[in-house]
């Protein structure tokens, strides 16, 4: 069975009467556009302070921005029915990467999550954030929804795959956010609130053995210094009370620009990646945490409208999945750093340093202007 | 029951969707809404203590330890001073394998096991980013060491700060004193504040006198330092003040002087400028090296000197006591004039001996076991001076009474410490019937004051005493309190004369001339002095013994264990005409007076002409 084409008898009609713009023949939604090139804007002025007034720092996230639009732009004129067709083999592909990470990987500091072919170096699990999503939905997008207790259990599965081979990589950040991911999925899909709420039991019920035999020592470590960063002033804890007190001193008009104290003595570590929002924070004060916090509540809102208007359910539900992901990344990240959520690997999306997860994050927003672009294409 | 086929059904899974983006747009507000609240209370309403907590990471006031104040000698020559000391540190946060960068530490300088122990604790104390000393006084070499495997040893540093130098290390170990690390009970006692960024703390002598004045007073700044505690720039100073530089009376060359004339002999020499009461040399043998104390002595050198027969760290220049033997001869003969007992004329006849009446016990004058009589059938004041009769004194004591004697005898600051400016300085003993009665609860016996009449018996006197009484007799009478201090910044420092000893003017030259007979006489104590000599000495010798020496017995210099040989003493000033200087000598165990006496020659000789040709009689 096809996709079912929807018809708003109120709007329909007008699209059809008024000839494709440019925006919607390249498949690129404006609002969404213009609030991406808002957020990454801002984040490379945070990041020129919080590198140390590093201009290489800027130019080079500047060329990992410019290669993430390229990425979205490109990822746009994918259609859905390629996406769906693609699901089961970049599915497989994937696990079998991550079961090629396990053997033949590469890594730094006691994880193995890279995998080398010839001078190239990438990250399976990084691509897994979409593919997994891709996965469940494609899976779903053919059943009736809400769907059934077998297809949750398979959709399940699809999951848990995955995030358990990144879990053992260790790699506790990543795989949380593909769980995330694909749960997201199924949660769109209309799963009955009863596995929402039975799932929740159980995860409070599962705590303790998961304290007792999952969690490593250095997770374990990290739970505990966020409840009491005092115990390990110099250790794990350094992190969280140099990361609070830069954000508290900013108070709500902030330090200035390029004048944060915590982050331009080196007193916050890892400034301009995992704990930029501190910088942020610092420099621009509460003001500027509203202003980004603003943005990314735009781009949220807009992914939502974008679901709520998609023409076949993989759309709808990768378009909320993709949304609720990039706020996992905003809510776990502005959460760690301000010390209420243990210090996981998660950067704060579009703004922290690097080019990993701008590539991801850019690819994902490339489905969901895909997803905004399907209907009018459908119709013409 | 019919089978339905299940349809899709796009109305409701699209209705369901909106739901659930309701839903969804619901929990992202929600939670939201809790990091906007997170930050709201820590930017808005704590800001106030983070705003604090951010400024103390990054202000810190950094105490200003002042410079300790310069000792120089009368002539200007250092004598403790203020060096670059380096010393290696590790800032842990930096070494990359801190057991590893040990390792190779300990193959590249020598540290040792206390080292790494005190090491230990002092990281325990540590703030981060703090580079916490290992090892102190590091060699040139190691120093050059360090330097070129730098490189290779990221978080390790060298560090320089001022450390106290004597450069005249044993010379003037006893007159200077030392400074030493800061101890738990001395910074409980020393004002917190001041001494913020201070290590060290004068702990004897000088440097423990005048630790206030050397000290000066703590500055502080306010400096912005980055999150490794380098400082990036000063943002408000307040200098400290430099400890005030001290000049001593003390004359290197004459220290020099006493201290090599008593070479590898235990005794002590004063000498004293009478003029001013200023100390000239203060010299206590054996010495040791004050630079070993400055920043903590090791258990092995420390043992040595502690439990060291010679007791070296003993000062025995003021914490010596001795009986000053016939040394106090020249005062029992003035305390006889002007009690109006004796004139210069008056005689008493010496068959070598002395008899209380109705007593048997024989008090032998030392001069009877050479000649086997007197020193004369009758002995007058010059000659018992000059030959140092115990039979006059005898006499004179017994007729004075021991009461009498320890009243005439204070003035000359007998029985009282002196007050000079160092530590630990003993007030031997004057005795008298009431000295007695409190210290010891008896009863005076008429023989004591026998033996108390030439300086034996219960009477002690440190060599600073004797000195001071030296410098009494020598400027007739004038009395002051002595000194080591000359100078503050340039400034001299007058101490106030105290109540002079009033006495008649012939009196004063009757002793005299029974001093100078001492050196410049035929029969003199010490006329072997005189050889050579271009000024007149008046001087006194005195012998002590260290064993009582029973009735009848025969004290064989040769045969009695060195250590229980007599001290012997000299006391002596000149010119005699207007003295300049007045010296007080003890040798442990010197056998007789003859051990002190050519020291106060090459002493006098050195202060008068800067240097002595005078040669040891064989």
């Amino acid at each position: 069975m096809g996709d079912y084409v929807r018809q708003m008898p109120h709007q329909g009609s007008a699209d059809l009467a008024r000839p494709p713009s440019t925006a919607s023949r390249l498949h690129i939604d404006i609002p969404l556009l213009l609030l991406l090139m808002a957020l990454t804007t801002y984040g490379l002025f945070v990041l020129y302070s919080a590198s140390g007034q590093n201009m290489g720092a800027v130019v080079r996230q500047g060329r990992y921005f410019a290669v993430g639009y390229v990425i979205l732009i490109l990822g746009a004129q994918v259609s859905l029915q390629r996406y769906t067709r693609w699901a089961p083999w970049l599915y497989l592909a994937g696990v079998a990467t991550l079961v090629a990470v396990m053997f033949f990987g590469v890594g730094a500091k006691g994880a193995q999550r890279w995998l080398q072919i010839g001078g190239f170096r990438f990250q399976p699990s990084e691509i897994m954030k979409l593919v997994v999503p891709i996965a469940v939905a494609w899976y779903l997008s053919d059943r009736i929804l809400p769907p059934r207790f077998k297809y949750v259990l398979v959709s399940l599965a699809l999951v848990v795959v995955p995030a358990g081979l990144i879990l053992q990589q260790p790699d506790l950040g990543t795989s949380l956010l593909i769980a995330a991911s694909g749960l997201f999925v199924l949660f769109m899909a209309g799963i009955g609130w009863r596995y929402i709420f039975g799932a929740m039991v159980l995860a409070v019920a599962s705590a303790w053995p998961a304290w007792m035999f999952v969690f490593k020592d250095y997770q374990k470590q990290r739970i505990l210094t966020m409840l009491n960063p005092e115990s390990d002033k110099l250790g794990a804890g350094w992190n969280i009370i140099q990361s609070k007190t830069a954000i508290g001193s900013g108070g709500w008009e902030g330090k200035g620009w390029m004048t944060g104290t915590q982050s331009q003595l080196d007193f916050l570590p890892e400034s301009h990646t995992d704990f930029i929002i501190a910088v942020l924070a610092e420099e621009f004060g509460l003001r500027g945490v509203l202003f980004l916090l603003s943005l990314y509540l735009l781009i949220l809102l807009r992914g939502f409208w974008i679901g709520l208007h998609a023409q076949t359910s993989f759309g709808r539900m990768m378009a909320g999945s993709l949304t609720l992901t990039f706020f996992v990344y905003i809510f776990v990240n502005m959460g760690m750093v301000a010390g209420l959520l243990p210090v996981v690997g998660v950067p704060l999306p579009l703004v922290s340093a690097g080019g990993t997860s701008v590539v991801t994050l850019m690819a994902g927003f490339g489905i969901l202007m895909a997803v905004s672009t399907e209907k009018r294409m459908v119709v013409h | 029951m019919p089978q339905y086929i299940a349809l899709k059904d796009p109305n409701r899974e699209s209705r369901i969707y909106s739901a659930r983006t309701v839903a969804a747009i619901t929990v992202v507000l929600a939670l939201l809404g809790i990091i906007l609240t997170r930050y709201y209370s820590l930017q808005v309403t704590e800001f106030e203590s983070y705003r604090t907590q951010s400024d103390s990471n990054r202000v810190k006031l950094q105490p200003l330890p002042p410079k300790r104040g310069l000792i120089y000698d009368r002539n200007g020559v250092l004598l403790a001073d203020n060096r670059p000391s380096f010393s290696l540190s590790v800032i842990k946060e930096r070494v990359p394998d801190f057991d590893a960068t040990l390792t190779e530490l300990q193959q590249l300088v020598p540290i040792t096991e206390s080292h790494l122990e005190k090491f230990q604790q002092r990281l325990k104390r540590r703030r981060p980013y703090e580079a916490v000393p290992l090892r102190f006084r590091l060699t040139e070499e190691e120093r050059a060491i360090l330097a070129v495997n730098r490189f290779r040893l990221p978080g390790v540093v060298v560090d320089a700060q001022l450390l106290r130098h004597y450069p005249q290390g044993e010379l003037f170990s006893h007159a200077l004193g030392y400074v030493g690390r800061i101890n738990e009970r001395e910074a409980f006692e020393l004002d917190e504040t001041e001494y913020r960024g201070t290590f060290h703390v004068g702990k004897i002598g000088v440097e423990k006198f005048y630790e206030q004045m050397l000290h000066g007073a703590v500055g502080y700044q306010n400096v912005e330092t980055n999150a490794h505690g380098r400082v990036l720039r000063v943002l408000e100073r307040y200098s400290p003040k430099p400890g005030v530089d001290l000049t001593l009376h003390l004359d290197i060359e004459v220290q020099k002087a006493a201290f090599d004339a008593l070479g590898d002999r235990r005794g002590a020499v004063v000498a004293i400028d009478p003029l001013t009461g200023g100390i000239l040399a203060l010299v206590s043998t054996p010495g040791f090296d004050t630079n070993l104390f400055v920043n903590g002595i090791s258990s092995k050198d420390y043992s040595a000197l502690r439990d060291s027969l010679d007791v070296p760290l003993f000062n025995r220049a003021v914490q010596g006591q001795y009986p000053p033997g016939s040394t106090i001869k020249p005062m029992m003969a003035m305390a006889g004039l002007e009690s109006g007992l004796v004139t210069p004329e008056s005689t008493v006849p010496d068959p070598g001996w002395y008899r209380l009446p109705g007593d048997s016990h024989r008090y032998r004058d030392w001069i009877l076991r050479i000649r086997g009589t007197g020193h004369a059938p009758e002995v007058d004041m010059k000659m018992a001076i000059a030959e140092s009769c115990d039979t006059y004194f005898y006499d004179l004591g017994r007729r004075l009474t021991i009461d009498r004697m320890a009243e005439y005898l204070s003035p000359y600051g007998l029985g009282d410490r002196t007050g000079i400016d160092t530590t630990n300085e003993r007030q031997g003993v004057l005795p008298s019937k009431v000295w007695k009665r409190d210290t010891l609860g008896q009863t005076w016996y008429p023989g004591e004051t026998i033996s108390a009449s030439i300086g034996q018996g219960y009477m002690l006197a440190t060599p600073m005493q004797l000195a001071v009484a030296t410098s009494v007799l020598a400027s007739k009478g004038k009395r002051r309190v002595p000194r080591l201090l000359r100078e503050v910044n340039g400034e001299p420092v007058v101490v106030p004369e105290l109540e002079p000893l009033q006495a008649e003017q012939q009196n004063w030259d009757s002793i005299y001339e029974g001093m100078l007979e001492v050196v410049h006489g035929e029969r003199g104590t010490a006329n072997y002095l005189a050889k050579g000599i271009e000024y007149r000495m008046a001087g006194k010798t005195g012998t002590a013994q260290v064993i009582g020496i029973a009735q009848n017995a025969v004290y064989n210099e040769e045969e009695v264990n060195e250590r229980h040989r007599h001290h012997g003493l000299f006391i002596a000033f000149a010119p005699a005409e207007a003295p300049t200087i007045a010296v007080a000598i003890i040798v442990e165990n010197g056998g007789g007076s003859s051990a002190a006496t050519p020291i106060a020659r090459k002493v006098i000789d050195t202060w008068l002409f800067g240097s002595s040709q005078y040669k040891d009689p064989a």
